[in-house]
């Protein structure tokens, strides 16, 4: 069978169900539902309008030869998700899941978000269809995000700032979770990654796919050739799976997804899913999880929000145990540096979570050599950064000098 | 009949149902958890629900999360679940379930588990992120071991999925009393009523409800419809305010609840 078109709910050994029952006849429906609005003509040419009017589809890719110079001579294209509608890859699953939400006559919005870029797009969709949205976020990363918050409030959501356990993305998953197991009979929990229990990995996979069907036919046009190799960022995998999912079936193309090692994933401070962890379960998936010998996760970090996650998607842990796709860890310093460098070299200055990807790259490059063709997923721009970057790189002019 | 099976029949035949009471493992400290497990037996609670903490309970409302959180940052290992089962029915005759989420059992060896556990004298395990569908090796090991095994039937699940609840479970099935998870609250759900008929019809003899029950006469208007009221939450907070007295006084309470009018 092809690698493409697996459909859940396991990838191999890995996804599942692994959640309360309570949530069973939810899951059914909603995978009942997404069954037939896949396969409905009427859903797929109203996303489709969407996609082109609202979100900004197709997206364009660009060459960035001047960065590509420290990246081993290699031909380094960026698929560029960051100029959609809300900064970032996520409103693509974002409007699937919302119409889906509108099909089974679900009128409230809830998500979790991590640096606050799913938050963001799920408001937006609340906003746009007239639905209620409640958005749950770590205590850690509402302070470190503080420009998304604003912003999700801005478009009408509640922001929900969680103080459990590790306060960050893991914990917002949690309480998204139990809000939806007491209120799944009005309520759409608008997950935001290619984990959880199934349909979600299959289902926002789905949406997402179009990164790389896109791509693929974009840069095929523009070198008659398929990529040497397509490269993405991975905290849940969510742009990841997106932008590989058309290659998975063309074996010449390399696979390589890039994982947040923090301060290193030799540290303790790192979230190295595949580097540092082993199987398990977390949030209703069997998947490749960070955890202690007793099975409890372990909290992660990472200077990226988006990619501070102890887990992953378990297609990706599939086709990494089938040796299809790559994962390596890229550390806080080297992902800041790509940030500064894109920055400088083209123009264009990537997020944080995106940066993990360029930095992987510019290694790659050096080992592929000038005759390579790398295609990257630029999932999102960096804007709701700058005040991590401005401090980072000592960019921020200090009160008193203004003053003066 | 199992250990639990047995005791929720005895209460039954006695004319009543039986009290099922949780507290997790190492809360406040393992040797008060294991005090506090005691007392409850001591004070007219049929069966333990003994909770092993867990990082991410995303089945648990606050007060139960707050517990098992604290007693993780002080060090909680899932082999103090097994110590404290034994020091417990060293000392008194009640059985205990075990109630844990998945991967710590995965990541323990679920033969391992179900062995040390037997060997603790521990009587089954409940998985609340467990369904059957999922649970093959859990099956297969409860089979070897005779270890109950408790799975959750809700108010949205459909026939089919009540049956299948009903066929795999052993000692009893746990009707969740309402759409939400842990915490008390003024009103046990109507829904709970219907879940149990429901799950009567389709042949359960045990079935036993939770989520949201805290107080004697919700036990006793429980107890008129269902085998057992599991109570959690409500418990945990009267250990946290009042110690192993005021836990003790707590269950005593709520054993009323049990008594014929």
């Amino acid at each position: 069978m092809a690698l493409r078109d697996e459909l859940g709910p396991y990838f191999g050994d890995f996804g599942g169900r692994f959640v309360p029952e309570s949530l069973i006849a939810a899951l059914d429906e909603l995978a009942e539902a997404y069954a037939k609005a896949k396969v409905d003509p009427a859903f797929q040419a109203e996303l489709a309008y969407l996609h082109a009017t609202y979100t900004g589809r197709p997206s364009i890719i660009t060459e960035v030869p001047r960065f590509a110079e420290h990246a081993g001579g290699a031909r380094i294209l960026l698929k560029r998700e960051d100029l959609n509608h809300t900064g970032s890859h996520k409103i693509n699953n974002v409007l699937g899941q919302a119409l889906l939400a509108k099909r089974l006559g679900k009128n409230r919005l809830i998500a979790e978000t991590g640096a606050g870029q799913h938050g963001v797009a799920t408001a937006t969709a609340a906003a746009l269809f007239g639905m209620e949205c409640v958005i749950y976020m770590g205590e850690v990363d509402t302070e470190r995000q503080a420009l998304n918050v604003a912003r999700m409030r801005l478009l009408g959501a509640t922001v929900v700032p969680v103080k459990t356990g590790s306060r960050t993305l893991k914990d917002a998953i949690n309480d998204a979770l139990r809000d939806w197991v007491a209120n799944v009979d009005d309520t759409h929990y608008l997950l935001g990654t290619v984990a959880g229990p199934h349909p979600f990995p299959v289902m926002v996979r789905d949406f997402h796919k179009i990164i790389g069907e896109e791509a693929r036919r974009q840069v095929l046009e523009l070198t008659d050739a398929l990529p040497t190799a397509v490269t993405a960022c991975v905290g849940g995998g969510s742009n990841a799976i997106g932008i590989f999912h058309a290659f998975l079936d063309d074996p010449a193309v390399a696979l390589y997804g890039y994982e947040a090692s923090g301060e290193g994933h030799l540290t303790e401070k790192h979230a190295a899913t595949f580097t540092r962890g082993r199987p398990g379960v977390l949030h209703g998936a069997h998947s490749i999880l960070l955890q202690d010998e007793d099975g409890q996760t372990i909290e992660s970090h990472s200077i990226s929000a988006g990619l501070d996650y102890p887990g992953v998607g378990p297609e990706h842990a599939w086709l990494a145990d089938i040796g299809r796709a790559t994962y390596l860890p890229i550390s806080d310093d080297e992902a800041m540096e790509a940030l500064r460098l894109l920055s400088r070299t083209e123009g264009i200055i990537p997020a944080i979570e995106s940066a993990h990807a360029l930095a992987g790259t510019m290694k790659l490059g050096q080992e592929l050599g000038p005759d390579a063709t790398i295609l990257v997923s630029l999932s999102g721009r960096g804007d709701k950064d700058m005040e991590t970057a401005g401090k980072y790189f000592d960019l921020l002019d200090n009160v008193s000098k203004d003053d003066a | 009949m199992s250990h639990v099976a047995a005791a929720i029949a005895a209460r039954k035949k006695a004319g009543s149902g039986a009290l099922i009471g949780y507290l997790p493992v190492g809360f406040p400290d393992l040797e008060t958890s294991i005090e506090a497990a005691v007392a409850l037996a001591e004070n007219g609670v049929d069966v333990i629900e003994m909770g092993l903490p867990y990082s991410d309970p995303v089945m648990d409302g606050t007060v139960i999360q707050k517990a098992t959180q604290s007693a993780l940052a002080d060090g909680f290992r899932v082999a103090h679940g097994f110590e404290a089962v034994a020091a417990i029915t060293a000392r008194v005759d009640v059985p205990i379930l075990v109630m844990t989420y998945w991967n710590p059992v995965l990541q323990y060896g679920v033969d391992k588990f179900s062995d040390q556990l037997l060997a603790a004298g521990g009587a089954g395990l409940i998985i609340p992120d467990l369904i059957p569908d999922e649970a093959h090796e859990w099956l297969i090991e409860s089979e070897r071991t005779g270890l109950d095994r408790v799975f959750l039937a809700a108010p949205s699940s459909t026939d089919v999925r009540l049956k299948q609840a009903v066929d795999k479970s052993r000692g009893f099935v746990y009707a969740v009393s309402t759409m939400g998870i842990t915490g008390a609250r003024n009103d046990v759900d109507m829904a709970a009523r219907v879940l149990v008929a429901r799950l009567r019809k389709v042949g359960a003899t045990s079935a036993c409800v939770g989520l949201g029950i805290s107080s004697a006469a919700q036990v006793r208007e429980v107890l008129e419809y269902a085998d057992g009221a599991i109570v959690g939450s409500s418990l945990v907070t009267a250990l946290a305010e009042g110690g192993v007295p005021g836990l003790a006084r707590a269950a005593a309470d709520l054993a009323t609840g049990t008594k014929l009018a």
